[in-house]
């Protein structure tokens, strides 16, 4: 086997596998308000522990504890179940528009609803968004209309990217929502440069950069720190952690770092995690991150320790690499049910009420679904023009796209 | 003989290649226990074990470099780059160290590596899953540029990649994966079982890197094809009842010259086809070679049908996609000129 004069190749592998009993031992989850809230001038160094820990807010019962709690009112609080909510039935409801042919791709948020939902919320009018494919929260909570997201995925003819981007791959500045790119982790540096911008034009908007646990093996995301660090960019650098990269599981883009949140300890950049199923938590830890920046003290790394209860796309069947119930032994539990038994506790809400506003949501998703419908799916009925090709590669068409336009026959 | 995918072909290749050689070694993005997004490496891991077939963390220049580092020490890596979109990252390593190593050192250090992805257009991927950048291999000196447009020549030609001396940039069709496809999106898929090229030996064997293949003899015009458009240059030849020759040139660099100058001899004409931009494309290449070569024998102006020079659009994707419609009125334009 193994001869000590021998090198050998480390290979890390997730605890369990298809057929196996899922196992989260590994994972260690403090008690709610146990990890500390410092002064947002805090020395970097001075709470290293924090890119160790997980910031929580809601415990077990229900309550929000600890120092990171109190900010939310009860309707700030309802509107973000309702947001979490809409995501999911959205979620859903796209996910068999994709099997019933309407579009070709979706990629949905199950289990992470909290994550861009509630960082929505902490963020201002003006301030920008460097999304990935996994944080239409963003929009939800800042009502970007439903129907525009789905012109978007049924490529119709209002789609307002003109049937040019995958599906999901929305774009909206007046939202704050910088264009998706298919390619991972390009514009995780990108925000940092919007953020120097920013700076530059001594104005007080601030950046958010987004990535998924896999793609920090990227180079984009170790020049996104560099730069943050070197310029005191106001980015707040958010890395969701849902344990899963398609097949991969974090430890292959973690290797030998205790977490990801650590990755910015080495540029002097603070350093959090958070519990992202926890809506409390997320908005109380992004709002500290916000007020750094807007402070201009510089950029926070913000892990949320979350996880992809679907398929990472539609194209995709996690049951061949990982077990089936492994979302059930999952320890933060589900962020809705979380938000909603908190709102029960406070009086705010209750089971007859979260029934109604579930019909209410799922219908109001119907009839956005009816409206974008009528402007055609994919494969029927109206659809973007073939001119829209050859249209927005430059601001001008130059004479070689025009004649091939021609050529197309419009 | 067995009949197989193109991607049973091509994990077939990897299988019998790390069967003969300890030195091979296959990682990438997913590759490892599931097997590869399009199921290529699926069973390596389990029959070579987890240091010869492993995932990879989600970074190609981390990908590419480390295959160039241990091809210095002397293994032989394979690997997958999941989408041929996604090798920019990676485009410093490719063309500023892999395919200059054994220049710059004389031969001292080699890079043996061959990065296979996936490429082209055809299912719905939008602009980041349909990509077509062999030109931006073949304007590189010291890589060689590989694209099959069958089982049978996929499994081949890998192998001999793999036992290759030099980086070879292995580009797989995604729309061939599961069948010939001639660019008629609106039929029923036909499954390589039911195509000659699907029958592949389950074994070793080679196909030379540098040799065309003609697909269809004819003595009207010559067109010069390579992957998908290989077929749809087939379907064009047969419903426009034009008897074309199509030239399967299966590699980009080295390139049959030789094929393709004794085809337009006989011919006299010619037409280009590629699925990537038009302009700086491969086409414009075989389009000067072909007048450089053959001027004396030319009846009409070469002719290029390529992609349209704007990014792949998702909706408008077989607006988009060069299909046979396409190519049969460049072959009605040059057999007019
Ligand atoms: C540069 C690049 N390489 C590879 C891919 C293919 N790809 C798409 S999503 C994905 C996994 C990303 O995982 P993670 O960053 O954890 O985000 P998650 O999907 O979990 O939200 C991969 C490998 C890509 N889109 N871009
Ligand atoms: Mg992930």
């Amino acid at each position: 086997m193994s001869d000590p004069d021998r090198l050998s190749l480390h290979v890390p592998e997730p605890a369990v596998r298809p057929g196996g009993q899922p196992d989260f031992s590994n994972v260690k989850i403090p008690k709610a308000g146990s990890v500390p809230r410092p002064e947002i001038d805090v020395a970097p160094e001075e709470i290293r522990d924090l890119a160790y820990s997980i910031i929580r807010v809601l415990n077990r019962d229900g309550e929000a504890v600890g120092p990171w709690a109190g900010l939310l009112s009860d309707d700030e609080l309802l509107a973000g179940l309702k947001h979490m909510m809409t995501l999911r039935a959205f979620d859903a409801r796209m996910v068999m528009a994709q099997r019933q042919g309407k579009t070709s791709f979706y990629m949905q948020h199950l289990g992470e609803e909290a994550v861009s939902c509630a960082f929505r919320k902490a963020l201002d009018k003006g301030d920008m968004n460097f999304p990935t494919y996994r944080q239409a929260g963003l929009l939800i909570a800042d009502e970007y209309p439903m129907v525009e997201m789905m012109n978007q995925i049924f490529s119709n003819e209002s789609d307002p990217l003109r049937g040019r981007q995958l599906p999901i791959m929305y774009s909206s500045k007046e939202h704050g929502f910088f264009t998706i790119s298919g390619n991972l982790a390009t514009q995780y540096v990108q925000a940092v440069g919007w953020a120097m911008a920013s700076a530059i034009k001594n104005d007080t908007k601030i950046a958010a950069a987004w990535i998924g646990d896999g793609s920090t093996a990227e180079s984009d995301f170790h020049s996104a720190l560099v730069f943050a660090s070197t310029y005191k960019a106001p980015v707040i650098l958010n890395i969701v952690n849902n344990q899963w990269a398609i097949s991969t599981f974090q430890g292959i883009a973690r290797g030998g770092s205790g977490t990801f949140a650590a990755r910015g300890l080495g540029f002097g950049i603070p350093a959090l995690r958070v519990d992202g199923n926890d809506y409390l938590a997320v908005y109380a830890v992004a709002k500290w991150a916000a007020e750094r920046a807007r402070r201009n003290l510089g950029p926070t790394v913000i892990e949320y320790v979350t996880y992809r209860v679907g398929a990472h796309s539609t194209s995709d069947d996690p049951s061949a690499y990982r077990p089936k119930t492994e979302s059930e032994a999952w320890p933060l539990g589900d962020p809705v049910l979380r938000l909603k038994k908190h709102l029960i506790l406070r009086g705010a809400w209750s089971e007859e009420r979260h029934t109604q506003a579930e019909a209410e949501i799922v219908d109001a998703v119907i009839q956005a679904q009816k409206q974008a419908e009528g402007h055609g799916t994919l494969h029927a009925g109206g659809r973007p023009s073939v001119r829209d090709i050859f249209e927005g590669v430059y601001a001008e068409m130059p004479p070689h796209i025009r004649r091939q336009r021609q050529k197309a026959g419009y | 003989m067995a009949r197989m995918t193109m991607i049973e072909a091509v994990r077939s290749a990897m299988d019998v290649a790390m069967g003969r050689d300890d030195n091979v070694v296959v990682f990438g993005e997913d590759v490892g226990y599931f097997g590869g997004v399009f199921r290529c490496t699926q069973g390596l891991q389990a029959k070579y074990g987890k240091t010869r077939c492993f995932d990879a963390p989600i970074s190609e220049s981390g990908i590419v470099g480390t295959a160039i580092g241990m091809a210095a020490y002397g293994l032989k890596p394979c690997v997958e780059i999941q989408f041929a979109d996604y090798m920019y990252p990676a485009y410093d390593q490719i063309t500023q160290e892999a395919a200059r190593i054994r220049y710059r050192s004389n031969g001292d250090f080699t890079c043996p590596i061959v990065l296979r992805m996936p490429t082209g257009g055809g299912i719905f991927g939008g602009q980041t899953h349909s990509q077509s950048p062999e030109a931006l291999f073949t304007h590189v000196c010291g890589l060689k540029v590989v694209v099959p447009s069958n089982p049978y020549d996929a499994k081949g030609l890998l192998i001999a990649s793999i036992e290759d001396p030099d980086p070879v940039m292995f580009l797989e069709p995604k729309r061939l994966y599961n069948g010939p496809f001639d660019g008629h999106h609106d039929r029923p898929v036909i499954p390589w079982s039911k195509h000659d090229l699907g029958e592949v030996p389950e074994g070793h064997y080679t196909i030379p890197i540098g040799k065309a293949e003609v697909r269809r003899k004819g003595s009207a015009v010559t067109v010069v094809a390579y992957g998908t458009m290989v077929h749809v240059a087939l379907a064009a030849a047969e419903e426009t009842g034009i008897d074309a020759e199509v030239i399967d040139l299966r590699s980009l660099l080295p390139l049959d010259l030789d094929a393709i100058v004794q085809s337009v001899e006989k011919t006299g004409r010619c037409v280009v086809v590629h699925e990537a931009t038009l302009t700086s494309g491969f086409g414009g290449e075989i389009a000067s070679l072909v007048q450089e070569h053959c001027f004396y024998h030319l009846e009409a102006p070469v002719v290029r049908v390529a992609g349209w020079d704007t990014p792949y659009p998702h909706a408008q994707e077989w607006d988009y996609f060069p299909g046979p419609a396409r190519v049969g009125r460049a072959l009605v334009e040059v057999m007019e000129a």
